[in-house]
């Protein structure tokens, strides 16, 4: 979706802000915020396209007002509600007032440790060949889709080239809904800069992008 | 009820968006854990984690080992995941990791324009800049102002490389080891790695900068 989260190349945001001696977290609440994101994805069965869809999923003015954890905190409560976990009048008492769904399983302190080093690979094997070759020239699809998607505006109609061929992997754009994984073949793709902002740009700068096959074509 | 109103109007002032949102999340904790979908003690163990144990002092040790190690560096450059894994380092955020070699033409800089994306295993959870709309709108389109509000500049010439992390490839920058550091060990190496050195919106601290 062309929404608030597709920020590449927009303009009015101001500088970066760096901040010296930066806490990993600013206040307990995104701690909590944070922890109940991840262990929540087991009970909840979600993927981390769902993931990235609830958050980026809003009025694109809300999106850019609200700090990150706000905004995952919100991508949460979505996606508890939609699958009927927790109901709005049981965050308002703060209390449990339906009883549980059965859920498969929930994060133990026992399995944290194993479960974030072996994360969430999204490589797969395949008998497919990829349709293209490090060194050929090609041309990100001018899509616009309303659904999850990750080819950012700033490249699509741009012409450039494959660098790396990544595998084969994970499609968000089917897994963040449900549709399966549907996995693709996976290239860095480099743009000059001067193509994807003009002849007034930066001649020494180039950009890529990691996009799935079905974002391409051949020149 | 009017009164009652009235005192929650004078209230505005401490009753910030902030605290709004940190009853909501205890009040959402609270049901969470009463329908038994959550463990509070997990919970903190993954707090303590990103807190405690996985930050920039892991990437600054595999930064220093490629320094030091030209076999290393060369597995590392090659196949950035396995060769992180022999460090220890692996898993969530950071299931396929490249490693980007800086040089004196090429400079890489790191970026995610869609969200976050960001090598936990190597840097522990991105900084609010990294996740702000000013760095994801701008490095893409004018890296060098980007780099000037970090107050680094870069000779003119110098090619600069940003890699926009829209797939599940996160990417470390390997800096140039800095001057004046022969027959450093890794550990005094590593101290001069810094978090920005390897998104690359930062270079590595010299010698002098640790007197």
């Amino acid at each position: 979706m062309n929404g608030g989260q597709d920020l590449g190349g927009t303009q009015g945001h101001g500088p970066v802000v760096p901040e010296p001696n930066e806490p990993v977290f600013h206040d307990e609440w995104e701690k909590r915020a944070f922890a109940l994101t991840l262990a929540m994805s087991m009970p909840g069965g979600w993927n981390i396209d769902m993931g990235r869809f609830a958050r980026e999923n809003r009025p694109s003015g809300e999106y850019l007002a609200m700090s990150y954890y706000q905004i995952w905190f919100a991508a949460l409560e979505t996606m508890l509600k939609q699958r009927d976990l927790v109901s709005d009048d049981e965050i308002v008492v703060g209390h449990a007032l339906q009883p549980p769904k059965p859920v498969k399983r929930i994060l133990l302190p026992a399995d944290v440790e194993k479960t974030l080093h072996r994360g969430g690979p999204t490589e797969r094997d395949t008998n497919t060949k990829p349709a293209f070759a490090v060194g050929e020239r090609v041309r990100a699809k001018n899509i616009n889709p309303v659904t999850h998607t990750r080819l950012p505006r700033y490249v699509r109609g741009r012409l450039g080239t494959i660098e790396r061929v990544l595998g084969c992997h994970v499609f968000p754009d089917s897994n963040a809904h449900g549709l399966g994984e549907d996995p693709k073949w996976l290239y860095t793709v480099r743009f000059e800069g001067r193509e994807l902002w003009g002849d007034g740009a930066d001649p020494t700068v180039q950009v890529s992008v990691d996009a799935w096959e079905p974002y391409l074509e051949k020149e | 009820m009017a009164d009652d109103h009235h005192d929650h109007h004078d209230h505005d002032h401490d009753h910030s968006e902030l605290s709004e949102t940190q009853l909501r999340v205890r009040a959402l904790e609270t049901v969470l854990t009463e329908k038994g979908y959550v463990d509070p003690a997990a919970l903190d163990l993954l707090i303590e984690t990103y807190e405690k144990k996985v930050g920039p002092r892991n990437g600054a040790r595999v930064v220093a080992k490629a320094w030091s190690d030209p076999a290393y560096r060369a597995r590392l450059l090659k196949d950035g995941t396995p060769a992180i894994g022999e460090v220890g380092y692996a898993g969530r955020q950071g299931e396929h990791i490249v490693v980007l070699e800086n040089t004196p033409k090429l400079h890489n800089v790191v970026v995610c324009t869609l969200c976050s994306c960001y090598p936990w295993p190597v840097l522990g959870l991105p900084p609010v800049w990294y996740k702000s709309a000013p760095y994801r709108s701008r490095t893409v389109a004018d890296p060098r102002s980007v780099l000037a509000d970090f107050g680094v500049r870069l000779p003119n010439d110098t090619e600069i490389r940003v890699w926009d992390s829209t797939a599940e490839i996160r990417y470390l920058v390997l800096p140039m080891r800095p001057q004046g550091t022969e027959g450093w060990s890794e550990d005094r190496l590593a101290d001069l790695v810094t978090r920005d050195s390897m998104i690359g919106t930062g270079l590595p601290k010299s010698p002098q900068d640790l007197k």
